[in-house]
């Protein structure tokens, strides 16, 4: 008769066995990306605490300079420090077409959702998949389509003065404004497809008690349909919030090089700018600004969870 | 006094006035451009305000120019390659973190595996360039090597979220019916379980595929000068006067992204619960 | 309540090695507060070539025990054996044992030919021997026709045949059954129970039957084993459980019982008489190893009971009628017990028009000889 010592283990022996092997096959992935995706950013945190080199690169050599010059300026001439108002100007930018953008995705791709969820089931799929296109087409190409839409000699501005509206091109292109709205038409599905997930499980049984209870069709919207569907709402304003912040393509297209935002800025330090470090400082901030706003969307979540969505 | 017939609509439950509109208003909003673009790639003349007629041209400059057909063979090359690597990967640690029981770390390979979705491209970006240069200067590797492994990174999470989608909805107890069935684990994976995960790993290489032909930030701050894919040549473009040959190219990439997307669709519906 | 199950034997030849012997088995899922014990000390042994059935609750811990049977799971403590061999350490691919799971478990990119043919290609047996069996299983189960039909485009009670063919082809040395009719509706089930024992006397390989429908045990074991709670309360035939049930459990899961409060007057080996709380005495048979004093239940099956009308002193106990239920073969008759508990006697109807018994009345009521257990507890 086996002692108790001896079959107990196997039972443990058989979950050692099924946890060493999922290390095992997860490993070749996490190796993969410690190497080309989480390693690298460590780097980067070094690199803003070293010196930058003459024709670019660095010198290794300790120096704060880097995170100085996120946000300060010290003048070449009589040395006094003030705001590095460029910098200031980019970052606040950056939040500010954030945050709209975010918005406006939120107004248009609200109804649009909700259009989608309350086609019959039938149709509805073409309706996803003519959502889906766009956002698995290149982002490039999306931003350039809207270039061709509101440059001066481009479709919006043809069409005004071809109906008399205007008699000269409105200037849209290579302003906050462009850059707001091809941001907005880049990251819509973005918002889309969140908020159609949620409403899609919305239980009209609980708005037509509602009805029932005497409730008009905007108080519907306010206070049944809106509150239900508060996890798709959080979770698109994340999916649309954290790229906004990260543009680059978008606003280099539309911006000119004129307006920029936080990419671009840390874009060129690592060209004519030749300031690495810096580049390197302002890449962590921007991963600051964003783990900040994950951490506000993961604390957000739980508070409004009782059961997930 | 006539009776009267109810002439009313029957009450919509679910209508919101001004929601439709809106909703028309953003498919509108979110086609013409891209319908515009594809239009005039076909425009004999050289201006977008100006039609002048029907023409491929374009097309046919496109393909002839060297530099188009340098980058395109590129990415295809980058794409097919990030995309079997990835979903290899992918597949590999998919199986390993799905239907099992918690265990001390899985929430860290969670985070690993998904943290290129979390982390901006450009920061990404900086982190690869800041890395490969120190390599570079150390071992003076040159070649796409370095190109294949950044897409390969960030195409993982891609395919992993398909497959592990697919392998959740398997119940384990088809795998313990064929360990009853005298297979031994290694049999059991090839004949059922990968079998049955395959419509996944094909829906993840198709996502990976797609994400990496589509890549500029990463792509743009990785390349050696010359290496040039088809996105960062169209984002070179840009900056110079804006030959419709960019229409044609982006068209041809548009109906590749409606054929993949569609495909998708399809196997999800054939094979999907 | 005993800790350990016992092994009624009877007419069992002690020199034959049982088909499965599950000794001392325990199986804990958790630690601290959380901790589950599915089986506690759990010891069975299962003949060969008998059809034998694990019956209890949900939760009573019958499919944990199936599981670890299979190799599904290994226990805490204890060890299985199989025709006197240690499998516990074995895993379920080096068991000659099968089964066939609730849910049937069919492979769904697979036709039914190839489901069935599976566990044959596994074992490496040659293409002829399998097309072979595979034919002579479509026949065995009457599906010859759905050969090369996908798995889910049949029924469930084809699945199910299906699920049963592909377990029988490698010819086990056990057959493990998972409540397989569960999911099937009453007809289709009464069809199968027959089957199913058509099948295990053709094969003649063992079968180990789970289910919580204590008529199905009834009807289809050789010998069954009543489970509650992670422990075996009583094995043995069909008849042995039913007229000498050995725990209260036992007696309430399996048919409906009167569960009545008595006296130990004497007791002198495998006899006793008691004292009910009529007054009346009653001699009773005891079972096994079983010496009872003082203050005991005793129970009797409805069945076994007879009404007297209105007597003095004749019959068991006296009490008043309160409910007579007429259910077309039986008539049941709800007695009132002086002590205000309910007695339910059952007698199988004659052709008559007219009911002997009326509500109200005072009855008398008299238990058949030798038809009154004395319970453990």
């Amino acid at each position: 008769m086996k002692n108790k010592a001896a079959v107990s283990n196997l039972v443990e022996e058989a979950q050692r066995k099924k946890t060493r092997n999922s290390w095992l096959l997860s490993a070749p992935a996490l190796l993969v990306l410690a190497f080309a995706a989480s390693g690298p950013l460590l780097i980067v945190l070094v690199y803003s605490f070293i010196s930058s080199g003459e024709y670019g690169g660095v010198v290794w050599k300790f120096s704060t300079d880097a995170w100085f010059n996120v946000v300060f300026h010290r003048d070449i001439f009589d040395d006094k420090i003030a705001l590095a108002d460029a910098h200031i100007i980019i970052l606040w930018r950056s939040i500010k077409l954030s945050f709209f953008t975010t918005a406006t995705t939120l107004l248009i791709g609200f109804p649009t959702a909700y259009f989608i969820a309350t086609r019959p089931r039938k149709t509805r799929n073409i309706w996803l998949f003519l959502i889906t296109i766009p956002f698995w087409t290149n982002l490039l190409i999306r931003t350039f389509a809207i270039l061709e839409v509101i440059r001066n000699e481009g479709l919006v501005n043809i069409g005004l003065q071809a109906f008399g509206i205007i008699d000269g091109p409105i200037q849209m292109l290579y302003t906050d404004f462009a850059i707001m709205v091809g941001m907005t038409y880049v990251y819509l599905p973005l918002m889309v497809l969140p908020l159609y997930a949620s409403m899609e499980r919305l239980d009209f049984n609980l708005v037509e008690a509602a009805y029932d209870l005497y409730a008009s069709r905007r108080q519907v919207l306010r206070r049944v349909i809106i509150p239900l569907v508060k996890p798709g709402i959080i979770a698109g304003s994340i999916l649309v919030f954290i790229p906004s912040l990260g543009a680059f393509v978008t606003p280099r297209v539309l911006g000119g090089g004129k307006k920029m935002m936080l990419g671009n800025l840390i874009e060129l330090q690592f060209g004519a700018g030749r300031n690495w470090p810096l580049g390197a400082a302002l890449s962590i901030t921007l991963l600051v600004l964003v783990m900040i706003a994950l951490l506000v969307y993961v604390r957000t979540t739980q508070r409004n969870s009782g059961s997930l969505q | 006094m006539t009776s009267t017939v109810n002439k009313q609509k029957p009450f919509s439950l679910k209508k919101q006035p001004g929601f439709g509109l809106i909703a028309i208003f953003c498919f509108v909003m979110l086609y013409a451009p891209i319908i515009t673009l594809v239009i005039y790639s076909f425009n004999a003349g050289k201006y977008i305000s100006i039609w002048e007629g029907f023409s491929l041209q374009w097309y046919v400059s496109a393909w002839n120019n060297e530099a188009v057909q340098d980058a395109a063979l590129r990415s295809l090359v980058l794409a097919l390659q990030a995309s079997v690597y990835s979903t290899i990967l992918a597949t590999m640690a998919a199986l390993g973190t799905t239907r099992t029981r918690s265990f001390p770390g899985l929430t860290a390979i969670y985070v690993m595996i998904n943290q290129p979705l979390m982390v901006p491209e450009i920061v990404t970006a900086v982190a690869l360039l800041t890395l490969f240069a120190i390599i570079k200067t150390a071992t003076g590797i040159q070649g796409l090597i370095y190109l294949v492994l950044a897409h390969t990174a960030f195409c993982i999470p891609f395919a992993y979220l398909p497959i592990r989608a697919r392998l959740e909805g398997m119940d384990l107890i088809l795998e313990t019916a064929a360990a009853d069935l005298y297979a031994t684990p290694w049999k059991t994976f090839w004949r059922i379980t990968l079998p049955l995960l395959w419509p996944g790993i094909i829906a993840g290489a198709m996502l990976a595929f797609v994400i990496s032909l589509d890549d500029v930030v990463i792509t743009e701050f990785v390349k050696s000068s010359g290496q040039e894919t088809l996105p960062t040549y169209m984002l070179g473009q840009l900056r110079r006067v804006i030959s419709p040959e960019i229409n044609a190219i982006s068209t041809v990439l548009v109906s590749l992204s409606i054929t993949v997307v569609g495909l998708f669709f399809a196997i999800d519906k054939k094979f999907g619960k | 309540m005993a800790n350990k199950s016992e092994i009624v034997q009877e007419e069992f030849d002690k020199s034959a090695q049982p088909a499965i012997c599950a000794e001392r088995i325990t199986k804990t899922f958790g630690a601290g507060k959380d901790k589950v014990v599915a089986l506690d000390d759990v010891c069975v042994a299962i003949r060969k070539n008998e059809f034998f059935t694990l019956l209890g609750p949900s939760g009573c811990g019958k499919t944990t025990l199936l599981r670890l049977i299979a190799g599904f799971d290994h226990p805490t403590e204890g060890v299985i054996m199989l025709h006197g061999k240690d499998i516990s350490q074995l895993p379920p691919y080096q068991r000659s044992i099968n089964t066939v799971f609730q849910s049937y478990a069919l492979f769904p990119h697979m036709t039914v030919a190839q489901n069935i043919s599976f566990g044959l290609e596994m074992l490496g047996k040659p293409k002829g021997h399998v097309k072979e069996t595979v034919s002579e299983m479509l026949a065995l189960v009457k599906m010859e026709e759905l050969r090369n039909r996908r798995t889910d485009q049949i029924s469930g009670g084809q699945q199910q045949r299906v699920a049963l063919a592909r377990a029988l082809a490698p010819k086990p040395q056990v057959l493990l059954l998972d409540e397989p009719l569960a999911a099937l509706d009453y007809k289709l089930r009464k069809e199968m129970q027959i089957e199913l024992k058509r099948l295990q006397h053709e094969t003649g390989i063992t079968f180990i039957f789970v289910t919580h429908d204590q008529e199905e045990a009834l009807t289809m074991s050789d010998r069954l084993a009543v489970m509650d709670a992670g422990r075996i309360l009583q094995i043995g035939t069909p008849r042995q459980i039913y007229n000498h049930p050995l725990e209260r459990f036992v007696a309430d899961f399996i048919g409906s019982t009167n569960f009545l409060s008595a006296q130990v007057l004497s007791n002198e080996g495998r006899r006793a008489r008691l004292k009910l709380s009529s007054g009346k005495e009653v001699s009773v048979e005891l079972p096994d190893g079983a010496a009872p004093k003082g203050s005991v239940t005793a129970v009797v099956r409805p069945e076994y009971s007879l009404l007297i009308a209105d007597s003095e002193g004749e019959g068991h106990l006296q009490g008043v009628l309160e409910n007579i239920v007429y259910f077309g073969t039986d008539t049941h008759y709800h007695i009132r017990l002086p002590d205000e508990t309910m007695f339910v006697s059952r007698r199988q109807n004659q052709r008559e028009d007219t009911e002997a018994f009326r509500v109200g009345q005072s009855v008398s009521i008299a238990f058949k000889p030798n038809s009154v257990q004395v319970l453990r507890d």
